[in-house]
């Protein structure tokens, strides 16, 4: 479910790292607890990141769901296929719909966030604090 | 959570059913109810397009009786209630002496000595106390949310799907009329009222029997292609069918004048709870008015959003959220009564940014005939 070459945050982000390009995401599990996605508001490129940062917004019908940056870095890229159709978010989320790209500003951040097992043990506690 | 031990939160009959189901629950109120099985969107257009069942037991039910009930009515509620005839219901609001709102709630006249009146679930109590502190007519009063269970089966094809459960002619039965009769086997209140815009019934009937008629009514409506909905899309709906909903549009801070519901305050009857600062407030103008309003870019004016005119702020959005059936993000808000002209551009301040948006006449949403 987890891609296992993915980082992960407790905003319920991912980061996919090729060299020194980071593509960013929100998880399945964030989709989920979002609902249906009606918007995206995604930063300019060029935009500055900083960890922790919110850069931008998902929205469903219910809710507005800020969207934290994991690392540092300078947008380069947006995802074009949000403007018009950002229900793919829901169908999607870990590849097609992915959020930004972003030039890294320091590759050894993504070392400290959430490996794909870790990442799991979190949303399970998630799930078990909510159903309690 | 540490604090969810210890706020209990209230469940409905069919709280175990909407789990089995896998419903997004929520906290509304203090009940633990579905938000979405689903999705909004796909439960929305259901109700839109064919039907849709949904669990409303939360819904609070009052009760007056004797011979003083019309007259207690009359003082404690806006609209004219001697003008129902039995079997009838109309919408009304519950007045503080100030002429706002307690809680706005649903009057069916089952005789002329006995009235159910169907409230908000998290007013239900107060709005209890409130009528039983204005009851100088002696009449009999019920806090009856207990005895009832309310399901609401609503769409365009609502009636078809009853229909095949209850022998009661519920093509009789007109748009804000109820009868009561046996569906699959069960007693209830069946009235031809809803709160979604489209053609539909809520029933009512004793809690014990709410799985039984959810089951059947479900296997009624598979064909038609029912589907089970929660408060996301009853709130989407209304929105869309410029319906008000307490808390937001409504509260004890609005005057049915100011929120576009000069239809169910009829001064007529006066006096009642409120009428004199009603009328004055009448003869004076009023310092603001509800108003739709359609987003005209991409973005979506929420619940408490600032309303900007000419740059300044002029009020607050009371609820906005995307129309998944007429595809636009609308809302309402109260802006100053000199500046609610339908067509009138204004903007909605989104996180520190202005965004354009457009006056629109209410309701958003009108069903075909």
């Amino acid at each position: 479910m987890y891609p296992a070459d993915y980082r992960y945050t407790k905003d319920h982000e991912w980061i996919k790292v090729q060299g020194d390009i980071g593509t960013i995401g929100i998880t399945d599990y964030a989709q989920q607890e979002l609902g249906d996605v009606v918007f995206v508001d995604a930063p300019k490129v060029g935009a500055k990141l900083a960890p922790g940062k919110s850069f931008g917004s998902v929205e469903s019908v219910k809710a507005v769901s800020e969207i934290y940056s994991p690392v540092s870095g300078e947008v380069t890229e947006t995802n074009p296929l949000l403007v018009d159709t950002p229900e793919k978010i829901n169908t999607d989320p870990h590849s097609a719909a992915w959020l930004i790209k972003l030039k890294l500003a320091d590759p050894k951040e993504v070392a400290s966030l959430m490996d794909a097992a870790a990442y799991e043990a979190y949303i399970a506690e998630q799930t078990k604090e909510h159903s309690a | 959570m540490n604090t969810s031990a210890a706020v209990e939160l209230r469940k409905t009959a069919l709280n175990s059913v909407h789990r089995r189901l896998g419903a997004k629950m929520v906290n509304f109120g203090g009940w633990d109810m579905p938000l979405e099985y689903s999705g909004i969107i796909a439960e929305h257009q259901a109700v839109r397009t064919r039907a849709g069942l949904f669990d409303v037991s939360h819904m609070g039910e009052l009760e007056i009786r004797g011979p003083g009930a019309l007259q207690l009515l009359q003082w404690v509620s806006c609209n004219n209630a001697a003008k129902l005839n039995v079997g009838q219901a109309h919408y009304s609001g519950l007045m503080t002496s100030r002429g706002t709102f307690v809680d706005d709630l649903l009057v069916h006249k089952i005789s002329d000595t006995h009235y159910l009146l169907c409230v908000n679930a998290g007013n239900q109590d107060g709005d209890f106390q409130h009528i039983v502190a204005n009851n100088k007519f002696d009449a009999g009063l019920e806090n009856a949310g207990s005895r009832y269970s309310q399901l609401a089966i609503q769409g365009p094809h609502a009636a078809e799907i009853l229909q095949k459960l209850t022998p009661a002619p519920l093509d009789t039965i007109r748009y804000y009329h109820f009868t009561f009769g046996k569906v699959g086997g069960v007693d209830c209140l069946i009235a031809r009222t809803g709160y979604t815009g489209e053609d539909g019934f809520e029933i009512y009937f004793a809690p014990e029997y709410s799985d039984r008629l959810w089951t059947d009514l479900m296997q009624a409506g598979e064909s038609a292609g029912m589907i089970p909905c929660g408060l996301g899309a009853r709130n989407t709906l209304r929105l869309e069918a410029g319906m008000c909903l307490y808390g937001h549009e409504i509260d004890d801070t609005t005057t049915p004048w100011e929120a576009g519901l000069a239809w169910i305050c009829k001064m007529e009857k006066a006096p009642f709870l409120g009428s004199d600062t009603l009328a004055q407030q009448k003869q004076a103008g009023l310092p603001r008015k509800l108003i739709g309003f359609e987003m005209l870019d991409k973005r979506i004016g929420r619940d408490g959003y600032p309303v900007l005119i000419t740059g300044h702020e002029a009020g607050r959005v009371t609820s906005g959220c995307p129309a998944p059936f007429l595809k636009k993000n609308i809302g309402m808000a109260y802006v100053p009564s000199n500046e609610n002209t339908v067509g009138a551009e204004i903007e909605i301040g989104i996180r520190g940014q202005a965004a354009p948006a457009r006056i629109v006449a209410l309701p958003f949403y009108k069903r075909p005939q």
